[in-house]
């Protein structure tokens, strides 16, 4: 028992459970899922589907994080993709085609990988602060975006791009599909090999890293990469949702969203330790969270200031010095206290 | 990792800094010749380019940044970084902007948004400092509460027609010749005085950069590390207020969405005008010539005409980028590799 209380999925599962059954007591179909046109709806499918781009950008930001690093620009690039991909349907010769909009989902990703690859060389190759180095994409990137669309919402029609965010597959959402199978292979990818140790021991210590026969540079640079890729794609899903590109807006503040979710998962924002399936949760709470917030009937303009409560609530738990007073309040002084994990 | 290290020192900390000497002032020089030179290329580009007013515009359009990237100085100068001005750029005009529309007295208001806008800013830096939480991530929620709040207190913008703001907004302070400048840039000037007495003059300013330079040394000297940590927010916050305030004077309106991305506008300001992200060197005055080099490259981009604003944002990106790297490049002579 007090293992499991100690696990540390335990408490961010309980807080799902229980936003879940809150909203339950207010709107009684709200848990309840039904078939409709050979579709699943009800406002759990709502949640997973909403929650895709989150989920999405929230699986690359955990690796950067692990690896000590964070990446503000993903916002930026998840506008950037939206905004090549529809550019380039808008102006093809033949818009609705399926062929168009896999060029266009094609040149959307080379796009998330090439930015990516850019904030990795300032971070690996260049050795800037992670936080400086995503910042000049975080300023510049809606610049690009905007500059790309010629300041305009670009809006499209071609039903196989809009599949992406909006379209079913074996009565499931697409965009779900695309998520879970990204969390899937990055899972197998990380945890199944030691990929997932190696980018922790980076976070724990670069120079030691390398020093013990790590190339620390090629790793960091990877979750660089693959950052841009998850926002590459989330941008895809969200200009596909509402079949156009909007420069300023698409993925506003989706880069606290993602922070928030690697942090509510348990996974510490000086690096060495992460937990996808914990970021899972912590996407899904913040996806929860949002629903709640309609639901209870609160101006949805409050969500902003839930969030940002929950983000500050939840680092002031996780600091040592929290956790120090909370433990010295718990347990007798005679116990030795348990080693730090790497702080 | 020794005990005394509060925060991980980052592993390319020159030990020993090549700014010495005369050698200090050559990141604002730089700014400075660019600034001049930019201004050069301007009047040979564009009649009518070379002239006191357009310099005088330059402040008198950027009064609020002055202030915020004042307020930045500070917490750069520590290591630290604040993300939520803009939010609180914006918070500021809500609340001026609420008040006033109800009726309040105006000296009353800016008091009320100076008094929230300091506030804001001390429980951020208190829960850095006793937390020991990165300042970005206790910054970057306070970016989203900030915001937040703007949103609850009204989602449309408000109008400010109350006649202390509308004649504040409209004076012109003539100076020789046809010049003149706006109430603001005297504020804005006066804000920077200030900053530069205390952080030259002043013990606490001595502290500042001594915490910029290494803060366990600090510590060890037996300065006020948490005490001065905690308060840098603070004026962070209450520069942000102020530059509400002037914003306000500009725009006389109040909207939920204004200042959005002023902070990496005031972080570009304080970078380009020669101070080190890592802390312990650089001037105010640096800061004042980086919002004269961000406001030329807004001012060609107008007299330009064919070039959209978005440009500005890409060309402030790219501005960033290259000083980075010349920091980059100052630093890395004496790297301990």
């Amino acid at each position: 028992m007090s293992a499991l209380l100690r696990h540390r999925l335990t408490w961010p599962v309980l807080a799902l459970v229980l936003l879940l059954l809150l909203n339950q007591l207010f709107r009684a179909d709200f848990l309840s899922v039904r078939v409709q046109d050979g579709h699943l709806y009800g406002s759990l499918i709502d949640i997973l589907r909403n929650g895709a781009p989150t989920i999405l950008i929230a699986l690359g930001m955990t690796l950067v994080i692990a690896s000590r690093g964070i990446d503000l620009s993903v916002g930026a690039v998840a506008a950037i993709a939206g905004a090549v991909s529809c550019m380039y349907i808008y102006s093809s010769p033949d818009p609705a085609s399926l062929q168009t909009a896999a060029t266009a989902v094609a040149i959307a990703v080379v796009a998330g990988l090439a930015l990516g690859a850019w904030n990795g060389f300032l971070v690996s190759a260049i050795g800037i602060q992670p936080i400086i180095a995503t910042l000049v994409l975080m300023t510049a990137g809606r610049g690009l975006a905007q500059l790309v669309t010629d300041g305009q919402i670009i809006s499209v029609s071609n039903d196989s791009y809009q599949a992406i965010g909006a379209g079913y597959f074996l009565g499931l959402p697409i965009s779900i599909l695309i998520a879970a199978a990204a969390f899937g292979i990055t899972g197998l990818l990380t945890r199944r090999t030691a990929l997932g140790t190696l980018i922790e021991s980076v976070g724990i210590n670069p120079v030691a890293s390398r020093l013990a026969g790590l190339d620390a540079r090629t790793i960091t640079w990877t979750v660089y990469v693959f950052s841009g890729l998850c926002a590459a794609v989330a941008g895809l899903m969200i200009s596909s949702n509402v079949t156009a590109a909007d420069a300023n807006n698409a993925g506003l503040y989706i880069e606290m969203d993602a922070i928030l979710a690697v942090v509510i998962g348990g996974t510490s924002l000086a690096g060495g330790r992460y937990s996808l399936v914990g970021t899972l949760v912590g996407a899904l709470i913040i996806q929860t969270l949002t629903t709640t917030v309609y639901t209870l009937g609160v101006p949805p303009e409050a969500t902003l200031v839930f969030k940002a409560l929950v983000v500050i609530i939840v680092c002031l738990l996780q600091s040592s010095r929290a956790r120090t007073l909370l433990s010295r309040r718990r347990r007798p002084v005679t116990e030795p206290s348990r080693p730090k994990v790497a702080a | 990792m020794s005990v005394l290290t509060r925060t991980p020192a980052p592993l390319d900390r020159p030990r020993m800094s090549p700014l010495r000497g005369k050698a200090r002032y050559a990141p604002t020089l730089a700014t400075l010749g660019l600034f001049l030179a930019m201004f050069a290329a301007g009047a040979v580009m564009y009649p009518g380019f070379l002239s006191g007013q357009v310099f005088l515009n330059l402040l008198i359009d950027n009064t609020f940044l002055i202030v915020l990237a004042v307020g930045m100085t500070f917490v750069i100068l520590t290591g630290g970084i604040d993300l939520s001005v803009g939010s609180v750029v914006a918070l500021s005009m809500m609340i001026a902007a609420a008040l006033l529309q109800a009726g309040w007295n105006p000296a009353a208001v800016i008091v009320l948004v100076l008094l929230t806008g300091a506030t804001f800013g001390l429980l951020m830096g208190l829960v850095i400092q006793v937390f020991e939480i990165q300042p970005f991530i206790v910054t970057l929620a306070g970016l989203f509460l900030a915001r937040g709040l703007c949103y609850v207190i009204s989602v449309d913008s408000i109008t400010v027609t109350d006649p202390f703001f509308t004649s504040m907004a409209q004076a012109r302070i003539p100076l020789v010749g046809r010049l003149f400048v706006s109430p603001g840039v005297v504020i804005a000037l006066l804000v920077v005085a200030v900053a530069f007495y205390v952080l030259h003059q002043t013990r606490f300013g001595r502290t500042v950069y001594a915490i910029g330079g290494g803060e366990s040394s600090a510590l060890l000297m037996g300065l006020a590390v948490p005490r001065t940590k905690v308060l840098v927010y603070g004026i962070s916050g209450l520069c942000s207020s102020i530059a509400g305030i002037l914003f306000s004077f500009y725009s006389l309106s109040g909207y939920s969405l204004a200042a959005t991305g002023l902070e990496l506008d005031a972080i570009a300001a304080v970078v380009v005008g020669g101070t080190l992200l890592t802390g312990g060197y650089g001037y105010v005055l640096g800061s004042l010539t980086g919002v004269l080099v961000l406001g030329i490259v807004q001012t060609f981009i107008s007299y330009e005409g064919t070039l959209s604003s978005w440009w500005t944002r890409i060309v402030i990106g790219a501005l960033l980028l290259v000083f980075i790297l010349l920091q980059k490049l100052f630093t890395r002579k004496v790297r301990l590799t």
